[in-house]
């Protein structure tokens, strides 16, 4: 096995120790940053997402892999910097007002900030303003919106209003998903993009983005 | 009133609330508003509702602390006003069931994450649900329902953290399942039979299943629990699944079905029957319509 694969391997099975250490040893082989996170973190957690979706693994070991996923972009971090991969955008990300549902707005928070985007991660219960308020003081080009609550799917319409009454509609992009919102849901209330689960979440806001 | 387990005990079919939530949100609720804290702010609206669930024929009116452990709380900076919060919202519906119906002390998970998947101490999580348990029960609930539970551990905790405080109060405890191809489980992986057993391990006298589905499947996971363990069983469906029509949200079983889904539920041999998301006092009655006419 790879060492790359032996990332992913150790990703799916939650040892977030193994993976720090592998993950370290990948950069003193001299692999590319880069390259240990798609083919081995990134690759990693997409299986981990899959077989989640397709009930063969429950939430506590998609937790446990999201730590590990951690672990080892800890370390890849830094060499960002240095290796000199800018930033691919800016995304402002909570999940709406009303709702503590999180661990889906996380996982997606993981995702996208593995693929290279800069996030700003508002928490959970978050008012329409703050989403609005944060996107233009901090310059970001997308606001995602996760939500867990059919109830609360209405606060998502309240942020994508206020951003149109503001005149920030055209500049900031908006994204949204969780369990009971749907591509249909999300064209109706008007957001630019929908994302089923964390990787299509990346697809699409690169796709917002480029 | 005679003891709600000897009752139980004797055959007697009983008949618990329904929802709370859906009718605080109908009730004004805000997006991003405490709902516990609305025994100390709105009052009469808890008091109505229960009054409602009495009326339309719950033996078991539950309190409105299903967010009321100190780790719920938190989320809202709210957890010095633990004891304030459970002991009003007994004694609220204390004051309008006046011994026609029993106290249940509802309580549902702290929607923290334990070690190692997440940040959270099980001791943590044991000793605010003793201090949640110590208070409804000082305040003179009949019984504890610890319902919506996903994770068997944290459900476990619950029961035992009660029994500790005072292991003469009946407890009730249900969790949530999803259908998956494999059958029955709880997203954190728990099967209905696993479940039933930890509970009735930790010293739960009533086990079951409350939200997540309509009755369709409420019915075929009490059938589950029924073939998994002899404990009375108590059972509290969802009016559906929550579902948006023309911008409003609707749950969209009706009273009628629910009517059905009763004979079907006391064939099984559920002891406690009662309604979760989306029920209103409407189902309640048809409930004990049917109830009555066995
Ligand atoms: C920005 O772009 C994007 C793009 C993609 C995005 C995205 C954003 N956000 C998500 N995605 C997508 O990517 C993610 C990764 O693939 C996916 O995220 P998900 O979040 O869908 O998936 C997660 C990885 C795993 N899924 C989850 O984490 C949710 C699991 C279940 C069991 C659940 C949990 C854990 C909790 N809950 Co609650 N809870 C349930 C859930 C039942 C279930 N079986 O799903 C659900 C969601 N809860 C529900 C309810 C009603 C409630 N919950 C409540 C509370 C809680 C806890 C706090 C106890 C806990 C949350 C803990 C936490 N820190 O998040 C209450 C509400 C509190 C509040 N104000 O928010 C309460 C009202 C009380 C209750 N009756 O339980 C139901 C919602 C019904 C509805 N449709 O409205 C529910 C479906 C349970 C049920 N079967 O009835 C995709 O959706
Ligand atoms: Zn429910």
């Amino acid at each position: 096995m790879s060492l790359l694969e032996q990332i992913s391997t150790s990703l799916q099975q939650g040892e977030d120790k193994q993976v720090f250490e592998l993950t370290n040893e990948a950069i003193a082989e001299g692999i590319p940053a880069k390259e240990i996170l798609d083919n081995g973190l990134i690759a990693g957690m997409d299986i981990i997402g899959e077989q989640f979706r397709k009930h063969e693994i429950f939430l506590p070991e998609v937790l446990l892999a999201a730590r590990a996923m951690y672990a080892g972009m800890d370390q890849l971090k830094p060499l960002f910097a240095k290796e000199g991969i800018p930033s691919i955008g800016k995304v402002v990300l909570g999940t709406v007002q009303g709702d503590l549902h999180d661990i889906g707005k996380n996982l997606v928070g993981i995702m996208l900030k593995g693929a290279g985007f800069d996030i700003i991660d508002l928490g959970k219960d978050v008012p329409p303003e703050e989403f609005v308020e944060t996107a233009v003081r901090e310059g970001a080009e997308v606001i995602g919106m996760s939500t867990l609550l059919t109830t609360t799917t209405p606060m998502m319409t309240q942020v994508i209003e206020l951003l149109k009454e503001k005149g920030f509609d055209s500049t900031i992009k908006t994204i949204v998903g969780g369990a009971p919102v749907s591509e249909e849901l999300a064209r109706d209330i008007g957001a630019d993009s929908y994302g089923y689960d964390a990787a299509s979440a990346v697809d699409r806001v690169k796709e917002l983005i480029g | 009133m005679e003891p709600f387990l000897e009752r139980l005990r004797s055959g007697e079919i009983l008949i618990s609330d329904g929802a709370l939530g859906t009718m605080l949100m109908r009730g004004g609720l805000r997006p991003g508003q405490c709902p516990e804290l609305l025994v100390v702010e709105q009052p009469d609206l808890i008091t109505s509702i229960a009054r409602q669930y009495l009326e339309a024929g719950a033996d078991a009116v539950h309190t409105n602390t299903f967010g009321a452990s100190p780790m719920k709380l938190s989320d809202y900076g709210l957890e010095e006003r633990t004891e304030e919060i459970n002991q009003r919202a007994v004694n609220l519906v204390a004051q309008v069931v006046d011994d026609r119906a029993y106290v249940s002390g509802s309580c549902g998970p702290s929607g923290k994450i334990m070690q190692p998947y997440g940040d959270f101490k099980e001791e943590v999580l044991y000793d605010g649900y003793e201090r949640q348990m110590r208070t409804l029960t000082d305040a003179g609930v009949d019984i504890i329902c610890i319902e919506t539970m996903f994770d068997l551990r944290e459900a476990v905790l619950a029961v035992k953290a009660t029994k500790a405080v005072s292991p003469q109060t009946p407890v009730m405890a249900t969790m949530t399942f999803d259908k998956t191809p494999k059958g029955y489980s709880t997203v954190w992986g728990n099967s209905i039979e696993e479940s039933a057993a930890g509970l009735q391990e930790a010293g739960a006298d009533v086990v079951g299943s409350n939200c997540g589905h309509g009755m369709e499947n409420m019915v075929e996971i009490a059938r589950r629990f029924r073939e998994a363990t002899s404990l009375p069983l108590l059972i509290q469906s969802n009016a559906g699944l929550p579902e948006t029509i023309d911008g409003e949200i609707v749950y969209t079983e009706s009273p009628q079905l629910f009517a059905e889904k009763t004979h079907e539920l006391i064939d099984i041999g559920v002891a406690v029957i009662g309604g979760c998301c989306g029920t209103t006092p409407e189902h309640i009655r048809a409930i004990k319509g049917v109830v009555d006419s066995q």
